[in-house]
């Protein structure tokens, strides 16, 4: 008889970590929120448009949206020196075109939208809960947006897709190992804007993962939308 | 949120309250807003702590690892501090190298925590000359709304109290998954900062960040209650007015009853 | 093989073309909040269907999307009518001509002054808008730099942002202090035709002057109505959504 495949923390293949969000978290900032996966927590605050330092850099057409992502030194067990690095700077980027694609930035030429994301604890999914933050901090800021964007890391543990990796998870070896594929797209589109895989997963099964990346962001966004109603009550 | 630094007419509106023991939250001139600290910010860190003054938030992670000792220290483990101005906390703090206010919060940090000498760095010697434990304290504000200083030393002083060594693996090493039950070996006494603002003849305590930019020189003091005695281990003025030596007698007979107020409110976590 | 597309940045641009702001022009006498069609308000975010129907007109912060009226941010959508926007709550300040703000002036040029209003570019009050002639050595006899003011955007372009003094109820504002709460809340400080800022004037005794762009200057005669004057606008600005803030404002000023 074939064992049947447990997930490390007991979860069922396409269940998400419990979640928590909150906005206004940062008095200083136009707009905030928290937003955590499991033990992931991140937190994101935006400025603007405001400003942009150094004149060259500004863009007479539009506003130029900034992403800073990074992790803080005790988020992780082995210190994290503070100060960008590749990583984070990878990360950032590809948050920006996660992120940009649902703001109008024409109407602010000449400007800056500064988004400030840390993650606070990781536990794998760091960026994708930056992004469910961010996007809720860039709606509270009172941001033109056509819609918000949610994030999840799909993945893979051996030949079973699942949803929402922990660490330990990300760690998994046996049989075809680890895959990790976050990815983020619009609440009430099919359009994905974050697209990123590491792993093996084969071609004729990114519709599982495309299937399962649907599903959870309906979820999320309710916890999006909770937490932006809240803060008015 | 505003970059706009705050108008002379403000810092004179300021001046004329200060003169008659007034503030615009109500407090008087040497109160302390509401505190609020908490624990666990991190399960990544030996140690962690949040804290709340007033609107300005603080979080403070301890961190630690194993190195070599310094050359003239080889018994003894290490300390170091350190800070970020994250862009998040405030419209003014930037990216880029550090201005001058990011270079000095961790060293008036550092500053009353290692003077007070509450750490027991021999104690964290593990291999005389070859392996000792160094700690490291970072600091993030999350929300500047003046007095980071007092804060991030709260947020110090708390975690330190509630930090945990690591293990160490057969191989001597870290092991942050399995951490031991033994916590960081420190001394009874207890550090603080207290921070005073002066603007015209007034002195305040914990201002706002309109009230400390209205400011126009202050004079951080790192205390401890060490033996029973109030004592000053670290002292340092900022900012180009001058205090008289009034000024300077009359803060100094602030300090035991702030001192003692503080670690009241913070019993529960020491 | 299913094939993963990701939209040109291009095709975004459709989403908001029918959105592009209104200019909404404002009166000198601010546009205050009406607290009587409260009922008709609800919080929403970007890209939640306000209404259905196709008989209702989109307006500021709203777009059509087939039957739906669709949010394009975050805030209170009002229904007046068949006429369905978005009011915001949050957010920095964004310039719009005919607003009135307070600004600084950061400079002095040969034209005029440059003034800091809290916006990404600071704006340009040119020496023929002032209130009265202003010889060219003068100028900083009139405003210097640091001076506070409240003035009228009257023009938006290219280059930047023009104000005038040339209104009743403008100019330079002289002593006080003054401080910023959010913009988006500055309609509820002053209340349906200006009720609720005058019922705070009266109260205190202070002289109020609001910017549309969020800051505030108050003079008063003593510290505690100056103390009192702020602490009553902060009250409104934190509990702007309250339903019978006036009584709440009344009890607060009684004490």
């Amino acid at each position: 008889m074939v064992e049947k495949f447990k997930r490390i923390d007991g979860r069922k293949l396409n269940e998400l970590r419990p979640m928590t969000a909150k906005v206004g978290v940062v008095p200083n900032a136009d707009g905030s929120a928290i937003f955590s996966f499991g033990n992931t927590i991140a937190i994101a605050a935006v400025y603007g448009p405001r400003l942009l330092h150094p004149q060259h850099m500004q863009d007479s057409q539009k506003a130029i949206l900034r992403v800073n992502y990074d992790l803080l030194s005790f988020s992780v067990n082995d210190r994290k020196k503070p100060g960008p690095n590749r990583r984070s700077q990878e990360i950032s980027k590809v948050t920006e075109w996660a992120l940009s694609p649902v703001i109008d930035l024409k109407q602010f030429p000449n400007t800056v939208i500064d988004v400030q994301i840390y993650i606070i604890q990781a536990d794998a999914g760091t960026r994708t809960a930056g992004i469910n933050a961010a996007s809720m901090a860039l709606a509270h800021a009172g941001i033109p947006m056509a819609d918000l964007v949610c994030s999840v890391a799909v993945g893979k543990q051996d030949e079973h897709i699942v949803l929402d990796l922990n660490k330990a998870e990300e760690d998994f070896e046996e049989g075809e190992g680890a895959t990790d594929f976050p990815v983020a797209k619009l609440a009430n589109s099919d359009e994905y804007t974050l697209l990123q895989l590491d792993g093996n997963i084969p071609s004729n099964r990114v519709k599982e993962v495309l299937a399962m990346a649907n599903s959870a962001c309906k979820d999320i966004y309710e916890v999006q939308k909770n937490a932006l109603k809240e803060f008015v009550k | 949120m505003s970059s706009m630094e705050v108008s002379n007419a403000t810092i004179e509106t300021l001046s004329t309250l200060f003169a008659e023991n007034k503030r615009f939250d109500g407090r008087k001139l040497t109160d302390y807003r509401d505190l609020k600290v908490s624990l666990d910010v991190s399960n990544c860190a030996e140690g962690s702590a949040r804290v709340i003054l007033g609107k300005t938030e603080v979080i403070v992670g301890v961190k630690m690892a194993i190195g070599e000792p310094y050359p003239d220290s080889p018994e003894k483990g290490n300390l170091s501090v350190s800070a970020d101005l994250l862009p998040l906390a405030s419209p003014r703090f930037e990216m880029g190298p550090p201005k001058f206010d990011a270079i000095e919060l961790p060293r008036l940090v550092d500053r009353s925590i290692r003077e007070s000498h509450i750490i027991n760095l021999e104690e964290l010697c593990v291999k005389p000359g070859e392996k000792v434990w160094t700690v490291m304290i970072d600091i993030y504000p999350l929300n500047d709304d003046g007095n980071l200083i007092d804060a991030a030393v709260i947020g110090a002083l708390v975690a330190l109290k509630n930090s945990v060594i690591p293990g160490l693996d057969e191989n001597g090493k870290v092991d942050y998954k399995h951490r031991t039950k033994k916590k960081i070996p420190l001394a009874a006494n207890l550090p603080l900062s207290i921070t005073l603002y002066k603007l015209g003849n007034s002195i305040i305590l914990d201002p706002t960040r309109e009230e400390q930019e209205a400011c126009e020189t202050k004079l951080n003091i790192g205390l401890s209650n060490l033996n029973g005695k109030h004592m000053i281990h670290s002292c340092q003025k900022g900012g180009d007015v001058p205090f008289t030596q009034k000024e300077i007698e009359s803060m100094m007979e602030i300090l035991p009853a702030k001192y003692d107020h503080l670690i009241e409110k913070l019993k529960k976590f020491l | 093989m299913s094939t993963l597309k990701i939209m040109a940045r291009d095709n975004y641009q459709e989403k908001f073309d029918e959105t592009e702001e209104k200019e909404s022009s404002m009166p000198v006498q601010q546009e205050g909040f009406d607290e009587t069609i409260s009922k008709k308000r609800k919080v929403v975010i970007p890209g939640e269907v306000i209404v259905s129907g196709e008989d209702f007109l989109p307006s500021d912060g709203t777009k059509r999307s087939g039957d739906d009226i669709v949010a394009m941010r975050y805030g209170l959508s009002e229904e007046s009518g068949m006429v369905v926007k978005v009011l915001p709550i949050t957010g920095a300040f964004i310039p719009r001509r005919n607003n009135v703000v307070i600004g600084r002036v950061s400079n002095i040029t040969m034209n005029g002054w440059v003034v800091d209003i809290d916006w990404a570019n600071p704006a340009f009050l040119p020496i023929d808008e002032s209130p009265r002639f202003i010889n060219k050595n003068e100028m900083d006899q009139f405003l210097a730099v640091g001076d506070i003011l409240i003035a009228k955007i009257w023009g938006m372009n290219q280059r930047g942002i023009d104000l005038s003094l040339r209104s009743r109820g403008l100019g330079k504002l002289e002593g006080g202090f003054m401080f910023r709460v959010i913009p988006a809340r500055v309609p509820r400080i002053i209340g349906k035709e200006g009720s609720m800022i005058s019922l705070i004037k009266d109260k205190t005794g202070a002289n109020i002057v609001v910017g549309q762009n969020g800051w505030v200057w108050i003079n008063a005669e003593t510290a505690d109505s100056a103390i009192k004057a702020r602490k009553v606008i902060e009250f409104i600005v934190d509990n702007f959504h309250q339903e019978g803030l006036t009584d709440k404002v009344e009890d607060f000023l009684a004490k």
